[in-house]
């Protein structure tokens, strides 16, 4: 084999691979890309039920409602709600007026049904998206920074 | 007076490190021996000043001096000692003085052990050392100094984030640095012999054990993030694809290449280009992990409160890095002429196939961890990238990988005879079938998923193959035993490495197989007295017991008893803690574990009438991952202990007529 002839092997295990790569990453991302919206995004557009999505804003002051192990709460970014339910058990650091991202699907009555409620390990951290909603419904208080 | 000593030490460290990059470089291009061997000394001193200024952060985190602010910031007097200890490494600025601690270790490995290298090569290596040292150092006094000072000194601190309070992640940050910045000795090498314009068998032999020592820790580091998380957060999972975990993983992914193509390099002198740049581009993926976890720009469950400002230092620092070396290489690489041709199939042929598979992984990886920035930064929706995305693509690159992986080794060098190592491996062949068709049965026929059987049939095909590959080496039973024994107590440890190494593969992906396969999740209200039956067990939750005294915790406390076929299994205890400062909970999952499963039992809110949520796991073969990664570590280290590392084999001349000698 010559130096020719193994440099064209190269390109074409480089090109298979890549190519195999693109292929794979396309179809992979048209199936589970999730999109981030606020309750407000929810209300102005439409959303198609069933699709995987996340939605991120506070958890709303006394809506937590515990019946078995089914949770509700409302999620807040402070101009419109979302009702959520969920079963399991809830992060550590989930808590009322503080900071949630919660992934999952929108039923037909405007209900949201979480699969998953993010936890997070620092309770000063205020997840980027839900600090950005926030800002956005212009209702963004300096309140989840460090001293 | 302590942490000004530190913070002196750190001023000084930087000054060492400007000579350290400038002198001994300048020396190599003029050919000024005495000018070179500057290198090691500055490099030594360079670790005495790291290591005061490191001693003294943990001496003020033993002594709790809270005139010091990050103690203030991230300790408590209540804190047993070890987290005291473990805190100094547990907060920004306290583990970034670890990353270049561990920078200065290296350094100092080098000089200690780099008596037998070439002058130039070693001068230089240690001045890209030194230049690295310098950014991080600068990036540590300029925006992240530990030694800032409170005045008036609070009474007490803030506590330590009570998750970071647990033997498993005490220990996983100096690991992974450990390895991150291992892959600083391959980078550094590598911009050395681009600047020198020289690779060959001695640099690669150099630059090979650091790699595997990179490797192995950062083997560690991720295997022990993955069990902390497995059982601290609660949800019966191991690894979520988030990006602080993805940050691990890809230099890990570009690592292992290296590792592998360091391998042609040094036996066949080839392949050399690609080489050096799969070094540039580990170390490159390192600090862009450093960058993810620092800057925060990413939202991620394992995100800590972070610092922009920080980020944007350290995102300069990459650039300069990455496109520096970039450009360097683009330079000088065309330079570097191949030695040895060969055909696809071959030895060397399906190392570059690890090698193209590998960087994929690496780059997919890359691209699904990145890309919420890029929609976000293009205006194209808020969207996150999650296991869906990375299993989708992840998976089809590895299988190939390691179906690859168990003929790879019998193919000769050069040359290889495919169809010949095929027809050796019809053992492993008839391994995977049994497997399967075992796999089929015991899934319970059609109901137990198809790819659960190809997933464990792929394991059975690496593990069989590769101990096939091994009795193939020593010739057994085609040779008479006494002949064979010799030869299994000659083989080279790095033979017994591999094999290890790609045992601990097999395991893993048996593993991996299991847990995703056959996890039972059972959540429910369970009051005392109530009982529920998981994969065959029975558990009864006897009671709760609440405000049980910890060190710095109280917590609840539920008592499962676990019974079997009417005979008792065990009893877990799962808890709920309620650290003291700062004010927060954490979950404490019980698990018992028979090796072939876990039974995982976490304790959730009382729901008011008397009840508590629980979430009860049978997560079969999940103990499989870690200790196949403990199994890949042990291959790295035996593969480490090779006598041609340890004897004073990287001679340059090695190859000139002087072979003799040795």
């Amino acid at each position: 084999m010559t130096r020719k002839q193994r440099r064209l092997y190269f390109v074409v295990l480089g090109m298979l691979a890549l190519g195999a790569a693109t292929a794979l990453v396309l179809t992979a991302m048209s199936d589970t890309l999730v999109y981030f919206y606020t309750p407000s995004d929810l209300k102005t557009r439409h959303v198609s039920e069933g699709r995987r999505m996340r939605i991120g804003g506070l958890v709303e002051q006394g809506s937590v409602e515990r019946k078995g192990d089914e949770v509700r709460f409302v999620v807040t970014d402070l101009t419109a709600t979302l009702p959520v339910v969920y079963r399991g058990v809830l992060p550590d650091l989930f808590r009322e007026g503080q900071g949630v991202v919660t992934e999952g699907k929108m039923d037909g009555q405007g209900l949201f049904h979480a699969s998953e409620v993010l936890a997070k390990h620092d309770e000063n951290y205020m997840p980027k998206e839900v600090a950005d909603a926030l800002k956005k419904s212009g209702q963004w208080q300096e309140e989840g920074k460090k001293p | 007076m302590i942490p000004e000593i530190g913070h002196f030490a750190l001023i000084v460290a930087l000054f060492v490190s400007v000579v350290q990059a400038v002198v001994p470089l300048v020396g190599a291009i003029r050919g000024d021996r005495a000018w070179m061997d500057m290198a090691r000394p500055a490099a030594l001193a360079q670790f005495a000043l790291i290591a005061t200024a490191f001693g003294a952060l943990m001496s003020c985190y033993v002594s709790s001096d809270f005139s010091v602010l990050n103690v203030v910031q991230n300790s408590h007097t209540d804190k047993p000692l070890i987290y005291k200890m473990s805190g100094v490494w547990a907060n920004h600025e306290g583990s970034m003085l670890l990353w270049v601690l561990i920078l200065s270790v290296y350094g100092m490995a080098v000089s200690v052990f780099g008596g037998n290298l070439p002058p130039g090569l070693r001068a230089r290596a240690l001045s890209v050392q030194a230049m690295i040292g310098f950014g991080f150092l600068l990036f540590i006094l300029l925006t992240s100094n530990p030694f800032t000072r409170v005045d008036p000194a609070p009474v007490n601190g803030d506590g330590l984030n009570p998750l970071l309070q647990d033997p498993g992640l005490a220990f996983h940050p100096p690991f992974l640095y450990l390895g991150y910045v291992g892959f600083s000795m391959a980078f550094s090498f590598a911009i050395a012999a681009l600047l020198e314009g020289r690779v060959d068998a001695a640099w690669a032999r150099w630059v090979r054990p650091w790699t595997l020592v990179a490797w192995c820790a950062l083997t560690l580091g991720i295997a022990m993030g993955s069990w902390w998380a497995y059982y601290t957060l609660g949800w019966g999972g191991w690894w979520y694809w988030d990006p602080v975990e993805n940050a691990s993983l890809m230099p890990w992914l570009a690592g292992t290449a290296l590792l592998h193509s360091s391998i042609v390099v040094e036996k066949r002198d080839t392949l050399k280009a690609w080489t050096i740049l799969l070094a540039i581009v580990t170390f490159s993926l390192s600090l862009l992990g450093t960058f993810l976890v620092r800057s925060g720009v990413l939202t991620s469950v394992h995100s800590f409160a972070a610092d922009p400002a920080r980020g944007v230092f350290v995102l300069a620092l990459l650039v300069v890095v990455t496109g520096g070396s970039l450009m360097l290489f683009a330079i000088r690489g065309p330079a570097l002429k191949g030695g040895g041709l060969f055909t696809p199939l071959s030895r060397e042929g399906s190392l570059l196939l690890n090698n193209v598979l590998m960087s994929t992984a690496s780059g997919t990886v890359l691209l699904g961890t990145l890309y919420p920035l890029f929609a976000d930064a293009l205006d194209l929706g808020k969207v996150s990238v999650g296991a869906p995305f990375f299993n989708a693509v992840f998976i089809p690159l590895m299988v190939p990988m390691v179906v690859t992986m168990a003929v790879a080794p019998l193919l000769s060098w050069k040359r290889g005879d495919l169809m010949g190592a095929l027809g050796r491996l019809k053992f492993a062949a008839v391994a995977v079938i049994a497997v399967m068709v075992g796999t089929w049965f015991l899934g319970g026929g059609s109901s137990g998923p198809v790819w659960a059987a190809l997933g464990l049939g792929l394991a059975a095909w690496l593990a069989v193959g590769t101990l096939f590959d091994w009795a193939e080496r020593v010739r057994l039973f085609r040779v008479p035993f006494a002949q064979s024994l010799d030869k299994i107590l000659r083989l080279p440890r790095s033979a017994y490495g591999m094999t290890v190494a790609h045992l601990g593969v097999a395991v893993v992906i048996a593993g991996i197989t299991g847990s995703s396969a056959w996890t039972i999740e059972k959540i429910q209200v369970m009051r005392p007295g109530d009982t529920v039956t998981v994969a065959g067990y029975d558990l009864t939750l006897v009671g709760t017991e609440d405000n049980i005294p910890g060190p710095n915790y109280t917590t609840l406390r539920a008592h499962f008893s676990v019974v079997r076929d009417g005979r008792p299994v065990t009893d877990l205890y799962p808890e709920k803690r309620m650290f003291r400062q700062p004010p927060r909970p954490t979950t404490d999952a019980a698990i018992h574990t028979n090796l072939l499963g876990d039974l995982y039992a976490v304790i959730g809110d009382a729901d008011g009438t008397g009840g508590f949520v629980t979430r009860l796991y049978f997560n079969p073969l999940v103990p499989w991952i870690f200790l196949g990664a403990v199994v890949m570590v042990i291959g790295g280290l035996v593969s480490l202990t090779d006598r041609r590392y340890r004897v004073g084999a990287p001679l340059r001349n090695a190859r000139a007529p002087a072979k003799g000698r040795a």
